[in-house]
């Protein structure tokens, strides 16, 4: 089961690597966005998945790396040090949001979350001084690593490439560590957590404030891509869409948020035949998984395996059955 | 998953290979289809179809017919800059598009790095600011029709102190600071600056700020809802002095949201179907007739942008788009050569236009131009 | 002074039509712990019902009022309960919140699709007609909307504490095990929220829709507008919706007229935090029991 679980991890490594030959700009260009997107869904899934918190915020957790990297990167600064930057602000905002809203009840750090993403995009827009308000920033660089340019749109899928390994495998570890079964151990039964001697209370925040630095991760990422931001590219809409790829795709699953960017980000694509009906498709495909499979595609995967397993053992027992 | 997106887009890739021919020009049209711009894109977009129909009906381009191709950029920037590389994967020739100036700023980064010339829609005088040489404009930057504006407030209506209402985006602040720059330079004082949200519903509070100002004129600058809501608010708090707009408050949707509330309202008008001109009066009955809805001034700025796009790349002799995009530049048209122009117009080397405009006034429910205003 | 009259007369008024759709949305809450994120939309979608009422079937308006608001029953209250909510109840609060996220596209695009992607104008129940209060222009409208949306709330009021079915909803949805097992039959306790909810929408939406217009993408701010109105009064009772709602009016064309036109809705949005951390159970609400 193992060996067959990593063949099909070298394997997908290998799609991933090769992918951009058969694509022209354009597609790399989707593909660079998955990977990005990919990226906040899994740190949203920390929160919602592992720590069972919605957070309505992750987009403005992206507006935040994007912002602090243009800004850093514009004024000359190396992108590395800007992303570092821009995680470590987005963490120490997930720790001041957090705080408060864990305090109290179950839904409070969703509230919280949904004001502070309408202060964030105010702010954004308001303070031209800072963030060039409604025009955006224009211009950003993409950076270069000695010899290496990633100005080109292949080169740039590569260190986008680099850059999502890394943090998938940062989060594998964090999920896997003991630190991480902690996580699951809350996600199963906060109750009996906390009766274990889990400090959940703490546990949630630093979920929250771990998924709020992968979101300014992939921000930092973001700006380079784009070469341009602005507010509206960080609204309360974009986090939503963010929570719709954790869930479709499956949240508390590894594998889920990918699954579930990449559906919604190319999507359009497959149903570009349904033209304007496209959007009504999609959401009504929303709604039907929710109310069949809440668990997600990953989920309606595994209840479908399941089926079929559990078929075999039946068949098994009949045998035995007739034997008998 | 990611297997099967491979194999999809390499179907894709084999398609877009086999479609490519030498006998069409391809147009790419990058417009909002959906979202909140929807209605203003379809308008573009279905001008531009209709002129790439009449177009190819007449011979084409150079003796090659056009192909034009159709992306939605859902009124997002983002998709919309996707798209726009998408447009140039397939083989665009040019780009038609986005109406939107908050994807405009964004997209056009594309086809400046990649030389392909792009004929915009949008308003926000930052565009041809940037010293982008493929950028082209099919209507006023806001810094062209505010001066028009400022002196028709100072000149026409004598007035010294005036209030702004404007939404606060790219469109809105664009428009929001040529208006302010132009008046304040005219010696007029803005009394009450009041920013308003995209889809705003509630101008209560706006209203009473405005009125409260003692301002002896009112120019509002928001989208086609947002206008009707303003002046539906404006008549019930009993406002009395001049209310002044630029083309969008004197849309012929906005007069029929806002119902008697409109009557009275003033302003200039880049492009209206109203106009005295027999070549618009023409296109307007074309259009009607074909769409069954009135073409508003979306719908003649996809127009105007397609015949431009078809004029320049026949001065310029060969389908070569620094040639074409050479041509633009410095480019003017007359109505007597190309009568589907609509309008005398030209075209400076930031590709910013000039053409004369329309003050015009709501009557009973109806625009009515009262005076023609010369190029500047 | 009229200044200040003027938006403190014209955030009640909008505010106790905000109040009608918070209302719904603690009502939902309570039964059946549903966050719907579609509130907004339910409102947006009866004025088309109306709207196709007149235009389509070429009713008068009070007839395609009365039509929209049995349709919307029907289907935004005992279809959307039995078949969308109902299955999901068993597993939580984010497939619910998932669900109604993508059911509030589907309302809005079909809405753009196949009636117009444009505003309509929308006729009003009420003479537009004005007069003067302290300097502060009053239309009948204004008038109306605050008068229709308190009967309808003191109607709810007294269905829930003086009625037989009234205090067996408020049983349920305090605790529905011990409702249960008092006989109580909890799934038609439930049923009945969403209907009322279905009908507080319809109400909301004619009152609302003359000045706002009818548009398809009208219900997302009312929405967001709800939901904060709710939480702020406390997301377990009626009357904490409604001073919600009160609230984030005033409180919003205040911010607009006094603070920052562009910093506009970081009013009510500062309001929430405040409440959040000082008050989490809102400014009517009671602390709930249940803490998972």
């Amino acid at each position: 089961m193992a060996l067959w679980r990593n063949l099909a991890l070298v394997a997908g490594l290998v799609v991933l690597v090769l992918a951009p030959f058969t694509q022209a700009t354009y597609g790399t260009y989707v593909l660079c966005s998955w990977l990005i997107f990919a990226i906040a869904a899994m740190g949203l899934n920390l929160t919602l998945g592992y720590a069972g918190q919605i957070s309505l915020a992750q987009a403005s957790f992206m507006g935040i790396g994007a912002y602090t990297t243009a800004l850093m990167t514009m004024a000359g600064i190396h992108w590395i040090f800007s992303v570092f930057a821009g995680m470590g602000l987005c963490f120490v905002v997930g720790l001041v949001l957090g705080y408060p809203a864990l305090r109290v009840q179950h839904h409070f750090l969703a509230f919280i979350t949904l004001a502070f993403a309408t202060l964030a995009f105010l702010v954004m827009r308001n303070e031209d001084w800072l963030t060039g308000g409604v025009y955006g920033l224009v211009g950003i660089p993409r950076p270069d690593f000695g010899p290496i340019s990633t100005m080109s749109q292949r080169s740039y899928y590569y260190f986008t490439l680099v850059v999502f390994l890394f943090a998938f495998a940062g989060f594998r570890w964090i999920v896997r560590s003991p630190w991480g079964r902690a996580f699951k151990a809350l996600r199963e039964n906060p109750i009996r957590a906390n009766s274990l001697g889990v400090d959940t209370r703490l546990i949630t925040l630093l979920a929250f404030a771990i998924g709020a630095a992968y979101g300014g991760l992939s921000g930092s990422l973001m700006a380079p891509l784009v070469q341009y931001i602005d507010p509206m590219s960080f609204t309360l809409i974009i986090s939503l869409k963010i929570l719709l790829m954790v869930v479709v795709g499956g949240s508390g699953y590894l594998f889920g948020p990918l699954l579930g960017a990449g559906l919604v980000i190319m999507l359009p694509e497959f149903l570009r035949f349904a033209e304007s009906y496209y959007l009504m498709i999609y959401a009504g495909l929303v709604v039907i998984l929710m109310v069949y499979c809440p668990t997600g595609l990953i989920g309606l995967i595994d209840k479908t395996a399941a089926a079929f397993k559990a078929k075999r053992v039946a068949r098994g027992d009949l045998g035995q059955g007739a034997q008998l | 998953m990611i297997r099967n997106f491979a194999l999809a887009a390499l179907v894709a890739a084999g398609l877009g290979a086999t479609a490519a021919s030498a006998e069409t020009i391809k147009l790419g049209n990058v417009a909002e289809l959906s979202g909140s711009g929807a209605t203003v894109g379809k308008a573009w977009t279905d001008a531009i179809t209709m002129g790439v129909e009449e177009i190819n009906a007449a011979g084409g381009v150079l003796g090659n017919q056009l192909e034009l191709s159709s992306y939605d950029s859902q009124t997002d920037a983002q998709t919309s800059r996707a798209l726009v590389q998408k447009a140039i994967d397939d083989g665009a020739f040019l780009i038609l598009g986005t109406v939107y100036s908050g994807s405009t700023i964004v997209n056009m980064l594309v086809t400046q790095q990649q030389g392909i010339p792009q004929i915009v829609g949008s308003e926000a005088p930052a565009i041809t600011q940037k010293g982008n040489p493929f950028i082209f404009r099919s209507s006023f930057g806001a810094h062209k029709s505010m001066p028009k504006i400022a002196d028709y407030l100072k000149n026409g209506l004598g007035v010294s102190k005036v209030a702004v209402s404007w939404v606060n985006n790219e469109f809105g602040k664009g428009g929001h600071d040529a208006f302010v720059k132009e008046v304040t330079d005219r010696g007029i004082e803005v009394v009450a600056d009041v920013s308003s949200e995209v889809a705003q519903a509630d101008f209560a509070a706006d209203v009473a700020k405005l009125k409260g100002s003692g301002a002896e004129a009112i120019f509002v600058y928001l989208h086609e809802e947002e206008s009707a809501r303003i002046l539906r608010e404006l008549n019930k708090q009993g406002v009395d002095v001049p209310i002044v707009g630029e083309t969008t408050l004197l849309n012929q949707k906005v007069v029929e949201l806002a119902g008697e509330a409109a009557n009275g309202i003033m302003g200039h008008v880049g492009l209206t179907v109203d106009a005295p001109n027999p070549e618009i009066q023409e296109f307007g009955k074309r259009f009607s007739e074909k769409y069954g809805y009135k073409a508003d001034h979306n719908a003649m700025k996809g127009y105007v942008a397609i015949y431009a796009a078809k004029t320049a790349i026949e001065r310029a002799g060969e389908l070569d788009r620094q040639k074409v995009a050479d041509t633009l530049h410095s480019m003017t048209v007359k109505v007597s050569e190309v009568p589907n122009i609509l309008l005398d117009v030209s075209w400076d080397e930031t590709g910013e236009v000039s053409r004369e405009s329309f003050l015009v006034e709501i009557q009973d429910g109806k625009s009515v131009v009262k005076d023609t205003l010369p190029a500047n | 002074m009229s200044e200040f009259m003027q938006v403190l007369i014209s955030g009640l008024a909008t505010g106790s039509i905000y109040a009608l759709a918070a209302i719904g949305f603690t009502l939902l809450w309570q039964a059946s712990q549903t966050i719907n994120f579609a509130q907004g939309e339910f409102v947006m979608l009866q004025a088309f019902f109306v709207l196709i009422g007149m235009h389509v079937l070429g009713l008068a308006l009070l007839p395609a009022i009365a039509l929209a608001l049995v349709v919307s029953v029907v289907l935004l209250g005992m279809v959307f309960k039995r078949v969308i909510i109902q299955p999901m109840l068993p597993h939580g609060v984010l497939p619910i919140v998932m669900a109604t996220i993508g059911l509030a596209i589907l309302m809005r695009e079909m809405v753009k699709e196949f009636y117009s992607a444009e505003a309509q104008p929308f006729p009003s129940m009420f003479s537009e007609s004005t007069f003067n209060v302290l300097g502060a222009t009053v239309s009948y409208q204004d008038v109306g909307n605050l008068i229709v949306s308190a009967i309808a709330i003191v109607a709810l009021q007294l269905f829930l504490g003086r009625t037989r079915t009234g205090r067996c909803m408020q049983a349920t949805a305090q605790n529905p095990a011990v409702a249960e097992i008092l006989g109580v039959n909890i799934q038609r306790m439930v049923l009945y929220t969403f209907m009322i909810n279905a009908a507080l929408a319809t109400i909301a939406s004619v009152l609302i829709s003359p000045i706002y217009l009818a548009k398809f993408s009208i219900g997302e701010p009312i929405g967001l507008v709800a939901f904060l109105a709710a939480i702020v009064g406390g997301f377990n009772q009626v009357r904490g919706a409604l001073a919600g709602g009160l609230l984030i009016g005033v409180i919003d064309n205040m911010s607009a007229a006094y603070l920052s036109s562009e910093y506009r809705i970081a009013g009510p949005m500062i309001l929430l935090i405040v409440i959040i951390l000082l008050r989490p159970q809102g400014l009517l609400g009671t602390s709930e029991g249940r803490t998972v």
